[in-house]
């Protein structure tokens, strides 16, 4: 037969596009509008500042401590929640993975998520403020009071409300990394001789690096761009004050639309660094496959 | 540090293994030779890989003991117990290469490095695969990968190296291929090999002695001759091939050792597998010992399939008590027809009791 | 069963490594124990305050009633909100399955050029953290007229729940083996009737856990609703922000009260989600189909 008269839809077929391939479409074109334009808009919005020049923003970014001094408290949050969220998840989500009531600890660790940040921040300004029951057990066990202990309208607010609505988020990431490594591994590992410390180094880290540093990743984008907590659990004006708190007065108070993309920009770009550093670092770890046992 | 290897007995005392009020393994006894093959075999759940586990210690037993000699070995974590295991997936590393996978072993026992290379390219050189030690598992072939999992079970030089089905994930082609490899890895090792299969050929074909399970008890205990000629239960003949079960009354016994009986209504003898027989009885008879015979001379049955096996014909009949016989044919034979199908006496085995 | 014989070398046994497993096992229990107490005291603060006549300086409350609720509802218009969040959430939930499930058996189906610029497309809103596009949509919407309005609240929503949507049904359309579709059309099946015998009665559940998992995210869902949202089209959660924020203006037992209805909401359908999926789920954005 020759090729001249295939018809058009039969060749298109071929290549992937009929009727079916079309379902695509409404969904990316809602994303295309709802996201990747506002991006670019954004973006290009952003080297369009009031006062004129092309680089306006971006220089009284980084210009007013104010503004720019957003990054450094920012990091200085989320970086160490994130690490100590990863730290404490790897060993819990090492053991849960063994035990028979996981169901129920998932179940019961999914709660934060599911109220989210502002509920507990809520929750937080009662049970760990100063008449609080939590100090008020602290007291009662004499380890501490109300004037030596301050877990709200502080840095430490801001943090802990990360913790406990990053933890589970962290640790549900790390469980399913875990659980997906072949409990026959370990038990090669121990048959050959090595005891409950050599094989978490030798067998498990290694295997799960890629997750790790994907479950760092997501955990720090989502512990970098805190909002609510930060404004209702810390000082918003000064020691907690996050560069979303900045876009968003740029944005909703100051009306500087222009101001705010760059702003969130400039956030994102940030997150993104971060992420890239990350990644490339556990290239150094661990080379090779992340698959399991057999190939 | 590895235990002795120049022990003789492997002795395991009525190793029982318990998940809640569940017995996967009873009583489990066996006394094994230094330079013994030793094949556990029996159907899934039986009971086989418990054991295997508790050997190896990844499974603590609840009751009983294991000893090398006259050490007691069951209450040393699996750590230290110095076995070689071979998985039934392998577990190879996926991010180590052959030769750090096949040295781990050492390198947990702290061997010096020169000494561990040494025979790191011994171990690879018995499983030849010396062309592919740098690559990672992920690059080999199943085969390939198999070879790595038993030379990374050797190298520490072990004195029992346990197997638990590391053939069921290969053809059949490379299976017959491995079956060779691991009876001269063993004879070259010379020491206690003990290998866990649901394959009854592959037992036969590579222990020197084998065990039967099933339901977590031992059922017997044997040489492949005398499992393969005299299984000493009926379940065991019937997990051994002996696919026809006949029941028989009026069972009578003829000297010490040989059995009258009648089934649908034909006089038979077969052996007595155990003392006194009388009354109903079950005669188990492998399928290719069953063939046609004269007419009167052997059961009534009428063919109900034929299948040609190029070397001869495998029969489907029915009796005239409604049991399915298997039988072995010379040649083709027409649907419907009716035969009489007969056995020697020394190839009918007869067990006590009803129908199973 | 720890009777050993004299031997030099210094091995452990397997009580010793028992032993050690179990100190391990209750030290994780002990966090998790305390971490689930202080969740519990946090949750438990917010009811107790919700029911509480007077708790000013004492363990617990001088008394308690029933009539912060009432003041909530009317302070607060949690009708009109409550009507908003259900109007929100619906529509939300209906759009992003009537967009996402096909998409994601497109995106399971067939491969077409620039299927992975697709596939980023898809992906990108999952990661990027809703603060950081949040403020530029909000931006465009509000310069086309949509900010302020509820259907700006609902299209901002969308953004993260079609991803999620397809994402988590892209694993289930996956596994259904596509010769049996084939063999639906050996039979005579026309696209629309394969859909409705063949597809949706197989996709449902998927459908339905992926549906109940937006319902639950979209419920507590902040910071988009938060920068699109005018006076009038709030959800819950973003009433709930604002009330807190004010707090100084009204009592704390009011807006506790109005956290307490958030949080009954939330946990209704969290309840019934759990029922179909595994609460990894609702984290992990389906990369695991494990049941």
């Amino acid at each position: 037969m020759s090729d001249a008269s295939i018809p058009l839809s039969v060749r298109l077929k071929a290549q992937g596009l009929d009727g079916v391939t079309l379902l695509v479409l409404p969904a990316a074109l809602l994303l295309l509008a709802l996201f990747v334009y506002p991006f670019s808009y954004g973006f290009i919005l952003s080297f369009r500042p009031k006062d004129g020049s092309w680089l306006g923003n971006y220089t009284k970014f980084f210009s007013d401590p104010f503004l720019h001094d957003t990054i450094k408290t920012t990091l200085a949050i989320a970086l160490p929640v994130t690490i100590m969220n990863l730290l404490a998840a790897i060993p819990v989500a090492f053991r849960v993975r063994l035990m028979r009531h996981q169901r129920l600890i998932t179940t019961v660790l999914v709660l934060p998520i599911t109220l989210g940040t502002v509920l507990v921040a809520e929750g937080m300004l009662n049970y760990f403020g100063p008449q609080g029951w939590f100090i008020r057990t602290l007291t009662l066990l004499g380890l501490g009071s109300a004037s030596s202990i301050k877990l709200v309208h502080n840095y430490w607010g801001v943090f802990l409300s990360l913790v406990i609505t990053g933890f589970p988020f962290t640790f549900l990431l790390t469980l399913s990394y875990v659980s997906g490594i072949d409990v026959a591994l370990e038990n090669a590992a121990a048959t050959l001789g090595a005891r409950a410390a050599a094989r978490f180094r030798l067998i498990f880290l290694p295997l799960l690096a890629p997750g790790l540093a994907i479950t760092f990743c997501l955990s720090f984008v989502q512990a970098y761009s805190v909002f609510p907590s930060a404004v209702l659990l810390g000082a918003p004006a000064g020691p907690t004050r996050v560069i979303s708190i900045a876009a968003y007065e740029a944005a909703f108070e100051q009306y500087d639309y222009s101001l705010a993309s760059a702003i969130a920009m400039i956030m994102g770009f940030t997150q993104l660094a971060v992420v890239i550093v990350v990644l490339m670092s556990r290239n150094l770890f661990y080379r090779g496959p992340a698959a399991g046992a057999k190939g | 540090m590895a235990l002795s290897d120049s022990f003789k007995t492997l002795r395991l005392d009525s190793i029982g293994r318990a998940f809640g009020a569940m017995q996967a393994l009873h009583n489990f006894s066996l006394e094994i030779k230094r330079g013994e093959f030793i094949a556990l075999l029996g159907p899934s759940g039986c009971g086989k890989s418990t054991a295997l586990n508790c050997i190896s210690g990844l499974l603590p037993t609840t009751s009983g003991s294991i000893w090398l000699d006259d050490k007691r070995i069951d209450t040393l974590a699996v750590e230290d117990r110095g076995f070689g295991m071979v998985f039934q997936n392998y577990a190879l590393f996926p991010h180590m290469t052959v030769r750090a996978n096949i040295g781990f072993g050492l390198k947990m026992r702290g061997v010096p490095k020169e000494a561990r290379e040494k025979r790191v390219d011994e171990a690879i050189r018995t499983v030849r695969l010396e062309s592919q030690a740098h690559k990672l598992p992920g690059q080999l072939s199943g085969g390939q990968q198999q070879r790595v999992a038993i030379a990374r079970a050797i190298a520490i030089d072990p004195p029992l190296v346990l197997m638990d089905e590391p053939l069921s994930n290969l053809d059949a082609k490379l299976r017959l291929e491995m079956r060779q490899e691991i009876r001269r890895i063993h004879q070259s090792l010379g020491s206690v090999t003990i290998y866990v299969t649901h394959d009854q050929d592959e037992a036969l074909s590579l222990a020197d002695r084998i065990v039967v399970l099933r339901d977590g008890m031992i059922r017997q205990v044997g040489t492949p001759e005398e499992l393969y000629k005299r299984p000493a239960s009926l379940d065991v003949a019937a997990f051994m091939g002996f696919r026809n079960r006949l029941s028989g009354q009026n069972a009578q016994m003829v000297g010490q050792h040989d059995v009258r009986f009648s089934a649908c209504g034909v006089a038979l003898q077969g052996v007595a597998m155990a003392p006194n027989l009388s009354g109903s009885v079950v005669a188990a008879i492998r399928p290719d010992d069953l063939v046609p015979v004269a007419a009167g001379e052997g059961l009534a049955a009428s063919v109900e399939a034929i299948e040609y096996r190029g070397h001869d014909y495998f029969g489907v009949a029915r009796a005239t008590d409604s049991t399915e016989l298997f039988f072995r044919s010379t040649a083709p034979l027409a649907t419907g027809l009716s035969i009489a199908l007969g056995a020697e006496p020394s190839k009918i085995l007869v067990y006590p009791g009803e129908t199973p | 069963m720890t009777d050993t014989h004299a031997d030099s070398h210094p091995r452990r046994s397997i009580t010793l490594n028992a032993t050690f497993a179990k100190l391990w096992v209750i030290t994780i229990w002990t966090l998790l124990i305390f971490f689930v107490i202080n969740l519990f005291g946090i949750i438990g603060a917010v009811l107790t305050s919700s029911f509480a006549t007077r708790w000013l300086r004492s363990w617990m409350p001088d008394g308690l009633t029933f009539k912060w609720y009432f003041s909530a509802w009317s302070e607060f218009q949690l009708g009109d909100v409550l009507i908003t969040t259900f109007q929100v959430v619906g529509a939300v939930v209906v759009l992003s399955g009537l967009i996402g499930v096909p998409a994601a058996y497109a995106m399971a189906r067939r491969e077409f050029p620039f299927k992975k610029l697709v596939m980023l497309i898809f992906l990108l809103p999952l990661l990027v953290p809703p603060v950081t596009y949040g403020i530029p949509l909000a931006t465009v919407l509000y310069q086309t007229g949509f900010g302020g309005t509820l259907v700006g609240v609902i299209l901002a929503n969308l953004v993260p729940t079609v991803p999620f949507v397809i994402l988590v049904m892209i694993p289930f359309v996956e596994q259904i083996d596509p010769r049996i579709e084939s063999a639906a059309r050996v039979f005579g099946a026309g696209t629309f009737r394969l859909f409705v015998t063949v597809l949706v009665p197989l996709l449902m559940p998927g459908v339905l856990a992926a549906l109940l998992l937006v319902l639950v995210r979209t419920i507590a869902m902040f910071e988009l609703t938060f920068l699109t949202a005018g006076p009038t089209s709030q959800t819950l959660v973003v009433a709930l922000y604002y009330a807190v924020f004010a707090a100084g203006v009204r009592a704390v037992q009011s807006i506790d009260a109005m956290a307490v209805i958030y949080m009954v909401l939330t946990m209704i359908w969290l309840v019934i989600a759990l029922r179909f999926v595994n609460p990894t789920q609702i984290v992990t954005r389906g990369k695991q189909a494990r049941g």
